[in-house]
């Protein structure tokens, strides 16, 4: 390690940890509700809404704790629409899932118009006294921003949710044999309505993330296809929170280094990095779908399923 | 007219029904309504992006509201934001004539051949194209040497640096940014020869979260003055703020957002230049031409500085400033010669338009890589 490749590879993981994080949010709503059975292809229009929200309300009122709030409900409000059409009225999954996508990125780039430009209260960098002088791990995890902390429990919490409580079992079971569920006394619509909804709250924090923390304002589909990735995340973490927390760093990872690289005069072509996490994506696929030809791919049974 | 219609094509179903859902009241109000009875030029903007991105777009729009204020009896203006640069122009522009428009301003570089293409349908209609390099009987061209600015906002961070590595988020490696950069790192250089700049490329004029990571990244490796070259400075502004370091604006004055670490910037003013070919225009004295000038001319300058600045480093710079304003001192002057030594002016000469359009390499100093597509 010569003294040019420390501070890089700290810059990196720093900023794989800060770029995975958005991605991380969605994905881990995503684990929830295709736990449950039910698959959410419109995340990246529920994350424009959450961003959008936090922005609106951060400009009125100032106040982070009331923007964070505001991105929670309106990913919910869009979850609670999937549950609606796509639960409660049965419409194809799919379908109603696109519909979000195209709904939030429509309705964001419309209601946002007054919003771009806008200064906003945005989320600072903190700095965890004491652990953030940690050698590398310090400065890579612990001087980060409120977001990112309150991501490290949220994926303890959820996969704590999803294999040691009852709830979880009960989702897990909605998303494997809903009519084993049902016989056995779990109310399925219910529990696959929760899972949507908060997976949807979860999506409008990880929207928060990019406008309060990134771009400190509203940019018109600033998302660019996060919500997209944070989809196939979750496939690519095979429906456990825990990978899908490594998954999404490495995607953060690929991309601080496509930027960081840059600096060391390395020939390396930014447009191949840029390809380098879906790359990796279908090069982890490949034993996935080898391992599981019989079966699904190791996805829960009913998923998708009305 | 502030409609787009990109915005009315995509959007439009889903804001018609929101615009009912809530009883109509954030319908887009039409700005003007000047009918040409009322003998007032028509004068009608389309840029890239919106007008509110507090960059290239921004500054466009700052210059069209300045020729209204001054020619409020001569003349009235329109603006038609977030047109991307394809045929969709085509239609902007011919709806625009329809409704009476004689002077179209198409602000951005890949608007030239569409813009092209209906000038030759509407001899009677002129256009001032911001960039282009190609004119027509009745389309002229116009832009300004921004890299003189920037070399004098280089000599601000080369002087304000303790880290001696400044850091520039940039979108692509065309010659147009490239001479920025290398006026930036030269400027820099003339004060500071120990100063280093950064260069990380995002390969997209406007990616917040891409350039903010970028941003970012630059700081941790000990960058601490970040500048830019994007279609909106905010981000990379807003971002150093936030982390306590110095940052050098690009387009358009941006000092509210940051006010600690504002050095300077350089700044677009189109103002007088869109007046003098309004009423050209109005006068009927108009003549197409390819108007290329400096700070000579006006167009750029560099934006106010900031309380982080010293006196004498300001004092310094307007001198310097002066200098390029009377040409006797250009950003690139011979001998040039780029990072691997090769000679690219030779001693004595002076740099013309094509020359600076041709750029393709970086100047000593200057860390990071142009990549080729």
């Amino acid at each position: 390690m010569t003294d040019t490749w420390t501070p890089l590879l700290v810059a990196a993981f720093a900023g794989a940890v800060r770029g995975g994080t958005p991605i991380l949010y969605a994905a881990l709503g995503e684990t929830l509700a295709q736990r449950a059975g039910v698959l959410n292809l419109g995340l990246e229009g529920v994350m424009l809404v959450g961003a959008l929200a936090s922005v609106v309300v951060s400009y009125y009122t100032g106040q982070l704790f009331l923007a964070l709030i505001a991105a929670l409900l309106a990913g919910a409000v869009f979850g609670s629409l999937h549950a609606l059409f796509a639960l409660r009225l049965r419409a194809n999954q799919v379908v109603s899932g696109l519909a979000l996508l195209v709904l939030g990125n429509g309705i964001t780039a419309y209601l946002g118009i007054p919003y771009v430009g806008k200064k906003i209260t945005s989320l600072p960098p903190v700095k965890l006294a004491g652990l953030s002088e940690i050698p590398f791990l310090g400065p890579v995890l612990f001087q980060q921003d409120f977001l990112v902390y309150a991501s490290y429990p949220l994926v303890l919490l959820i996969a704590w949710l999803l294999y040691r409580t009852r709830f979880g079992l009960e989702i897990r079971a909605a998303g494997e044999d809903p009519e084993t569920a049902d016989a056995s006394g779990a109310h399925v619509l219910f529990v696959r309505s929760v899972a949507v909804i908060v997976g949807g709250a979860c999506a409008g924090i990880g929207g928060a993330y990019l406008s309060l923390v990134y771009a400190q304002g509203w940019i018109e589909n600033m998302t660019a296809g996060r919500g997209l990735i944070s989809v196939g995340l979750v496939i690519f973490a095979r429906w456990d929170p825990v990978r899908a927390m490594w998954g999404a760093y490495l995607f953060g990872l690929a991309w601080a280094l496509k930027l960081l690289l840059q600096t060391t005069g390395l020939q390396v072509s930014p447009y191949l990095l840029g390809m380098a996490p879906y790359l990796l994506l279908l090069v982890v696929l490949i034993p996935v779908g080898v391992r599981y030809r019989q079966g699904n791919g190791g996805a829960p049974t009913a998923l998708g399923k009305a | 007219m502030n409609y787009s219609r990109r915005f009315l094509l995509k959007r439009g179903l889903v804001g018609f029904a929101l615009a009912l859902a809530l009883g109509g009241c954030s319908k887009p109000e039409p700005t003007s309504a000047a009918k040409p009875a009322d003998g007032k030029l028509k004068v009608g903007f389309v840029t890239v992006g919106p007008a509110s991105d507090w960059g290239y777009n921004y500054a466009h729009n700052q210059g069209r509201l300045y020729l209204e204020a001054r020619m409020a009896n001569e003349a009235t203006t329109s603006i038609v934001e977030n047109i991307p640069e394809s045929a969709e122009l085509e239609r902007v522009l011919e709806k625009m004539i329809a409704d009476g428009t004689k002077l179209i301003f198409p602000t951005s570089y890949g608007y030239l051949d569409p813009a092209l293409r209906v000038a030759a349908r509407h001899p009677d209609v002129i256009f001032a194209h911001c960039g282009g390099f190609k004119s027509a009987s009745n389309l002229m061209t116009y832009f300004s040497y921004i890299h003189e600015p920037m070399y004098l906002s280089g000599m601000a961070a080369g002087r304000m640096t303790k880290t001696n590595k400044l850091g520039f988020v940039a979108a692509h490696p065309i010659p147009q940014v490239l001479r920025n950069i290398n006026a930036f790192t030269l400027g820099a250089r003339s004060v500071n020869p120990k100063a280093t700049v950064n260069v990380v490329w995002t390969n997209n004029w406007y990616d917040p979260p891409t350039e903010a990571e970028a941003a970012k990244g630059l700081i941790k490796l000990g960058a601490d003055v970040l500048t830019m070259h994007q279609d909106s400075p905010l981000t990379v502004v807003q971002t150093a703020e936030s982390a306590g370091v110095f940052s050098v604006g690009y387009h358009a004055d941006l000092h509210q957002f940051a006010p600690k670490g504002w050095l300077t910037g350089a700044m677009w003013d189109w103002g007088e230049l869109y007046v003098r070919i309004a009423q050209s225009v109005k006068d009927g004295t108009w003549k197409t031409e390819q108007y290329r000038a400096g700070m000579d001319g006006g167009a750029v300058k560099i934006a106010p500085f900031g309380p982080a600045v010293p006196a004498e480093v300001q004092k310094e710079i307007r001198a310097m400033e002066e200098k390029i304003v009377k040409r006797e001192f250009v950003p690139f002057q011979g001998p040039v010669k780029d990072r691997d030594g090769k000679e690219r002016l030779a001693r004595g000469q002076q740099p013309d338009f094509e020359w600076m359009e041709k750029m393709d390499w970086f100047v000593e100093g200057v860390v990071g890589t142009i990549t080729k597509k």
